[in-house]
């Protein structure tokens, strides 16, 4: 059973210490997240959610408790995890062409100039952006930028793709249209998706499961199944009855979360 | 001086008036330098000023003319290119080492910060007696000059662009393993270029004016120390022509920069908005 967990979170705390005021952001979360499945983490605004994601990218020292990746323990950013971040404008090299941006992690990472190549032109291809390779990231719009910085990470092939909150700055029309395209690569590509969002439509829609967190600090209020079918699609699948169900469902959850609801100390 | 550090590209609304502007640009600037040239030569012939201290600015052309076909004349521009050139370059490489290192290390950052802010606001020149007394006339003494001058103009800015990356690209550059030299070779050099590119700049025209004067003052061989030659000598047209020269260098080394500072930062903001 153990071989088949790809993320095992268990008992995570982090607290920000700082001279004179001790912050604890995140109490004790368990999770654990199986091999290739797709996870979302919907919570209300404050309820740590990038401090959870940053925790398990190993870009935070944690406080307590302990974060597996593929039974190892995570202590630094780990070789099989890739990182999506909001801010795709940031997070993206503007001085590298779209192309340098997808290929600079590989090069780090030791490949031939051959394979990067193929795999740049690969995950550029998945992500729908073939012809945009030599553009600067700040030529494309904002959904296409989003898009180099997914097709980034995939060309990395990580194990675990972490995702935060990707699509908040995006329009609508685009932020479906990116919310398809993670469940393409996902069923594609097999890797195992852990999707951090405030929308709890999109976390409804996307995920497998939905973990609703408390406000803080956080402990799992919540591990909601989402068992809607697997080919999803954005007009019949947000309009049928079960969505609607579930969607609810989790509202109330995080409505319950902002009123400060906890659930039971064990 | 006539540099200024890059600035923010303006409102898209003021970008048609200013490419018009731009387009209109060298011919104002030209009309500029012909009345200035009209002025000079007027104002000595109409004996409004005496044309002992300011000859007509023909006078100043034809002496700058004969001037050109003198071998003096480019063994001198050509020591106080040299100067220049191999002061600048020392105090960029140094000031890239020094600020890289001590930009990446915040207690080293901490540790220096006070002695940088003392030791950068002593004028250059200060140093004079102190360079005159140990290497003299000697070419040594305008390099520690303008070493010392740029220097800080590149630490400076050079600490600034270290500083100065964003969180988010660190983060990204760690959740990909980047090795500690990658993050410097491909995420905080790219970083502090646009500052490097400033610092330089700055750098080359502090040490045009520190390599001028350590040649008028100490009398380090070249085109400064000329200009004292001429002035001592009476030689009113000389002197002016080989200010004009030093002008123009001054200039010319501005322009290049700026086409410098355009090539490197293509993909920068206070670049991509005007091209």
């Amino acid at each position: 059973m153990s071989d088949t967990i790809a993320l095992d979170v268990a008992g995570l705390a982090k607290t920000y210490r700082s001279p004179g005021r001790d912050v604890e952001a995140v109490r004790d979360l368990t999770f654990q997240i199986r091999r290739g499945e797709l996870v979302c983490i919907v919570g209300p605004s404050g309820a740590g959610k990038t401090t959870l994601l940053r925790c398990i990218a190993g870009l935070l020292d944690l406080s307590g408790g302990q974060i597996r990746l593929d039974g190892t323990a995570v202590t630094e950013p780990p070789a099989g995890m890739a990182v999506v971040f909001q801010e795709y404008g940031r997070s993206l090299f503007p001085w590298l062409t779209v192309r340098g941006n997808v290929e600079l992690p590989l090069k780090e990472k030791g490949l031939a100039k051959a394979a990067r190549a193929a795999k740049v032109a690969e995950a550029l291809d998945a992500v729908g952006l073939p012809d945009s390779a030599d553009a600067h990231p700040w030529q494309l719009s904002g959904g296409m930028q989003q898009r180099v910085a997914i097709a980034r990470a995939i060309a990395y092939e990580p194990s675990v793709l972490l995702m935060d909150e990707p699509f908040a700055a995006v329009d609508a029309q685009t932020r479906a249209d990116l919310e398809d395209l993670v469940r393409t690569l996902w069923k594609r590509l097999g890797v195992t998706v852990l999707f951090v969002t405030h929308d709890i439509d999109e976390s409804v829609y996307l995920g497998q499961r939905v973990l609703v967190l408390s406000n803080r600090p956080t402990v799992v209020l919540e591990d909601v199944p989402v068992d809607l079918p697997d080919d999803r699609d954005q007009l019949t699948t947000r309009s049928s009855p079960q969505f609607t169900k579930i969607r609810t469902h989790v509202y109330e959850l995080v409505q319950s979360a902002k009123r400060g609801e906890r659930p039971e100390v064990r | 001086m006539t540099t200024t550090t890059p600035t923010m590209p303006g409102p898209a609304a003021l970008r048609p008036v200013r490419a018009t502007g731009r387009r209109r640009q060298p011919v104002l600037g030209l009309l500029g330098c012909l009345i200035a040239v009209a002025v000079v030569e007027a104002l000595p012939r109409l004996g409004v000023v005496d044309s002992r201290f300011l000859p007509p600015f023909s006078t100043m052309a034809r002496s700058l003319g004969e001037q050109l076909t003198e071998g003096e004349f480019w063994t001198g521009l050509g020591q106080t290119l040299v100067g220049w050139a191999s002061g600048l370059a020392i105090a960029m490489v140094a000031g890239i080492v020094v600020g890289v290192v001590i930009g990446s290390i915040p207690l080293l950052r901490a540790v220096t910060a006070s002695t940088i802010e003392f030791l950068r606001p002593i004028p250059s020149v200060a140093l004079i007696p102190l360079v005159v007394l140990i290497y003299g006339s000697r070419p040594q003494s305008a390099l520690i000059l303008v070493v010392y001058a740029a220097f800080w103009q590149v630490l400076v800015q050079v600490l600034y662009g270290v500083a100065d990356v964003d969180p988010v690209v660190r983060d990204t550059a760690r959740s990909y393993r980047f090795s500690r030299w990658a993050i410097i070779r491909s995420v905080v050099w790219p970083t502090a270029m646009p500052y490097v590119v400033t610092g330089f700049r700055l750098a080359a025209s502090v040490a045009l004016i520190l390599e001028i004067t350590a040649e008028l003052i100490i009398g380090v061989p070249g085109l400064g120390k000329s200009i004292g030659v001429a002035q001592s000598s009476g030689a009113v047209p000389e002197t002016y022509a080989l200010v004009l020269v030093v002008g123009l260098l001054g200039v010319l080394i501005n322009v290049c920069t700026r086409a410098v500072e355009r090539r490197v930062l293509r993909w920068h903001t206070s670049v991509r908005g005007e091209a």
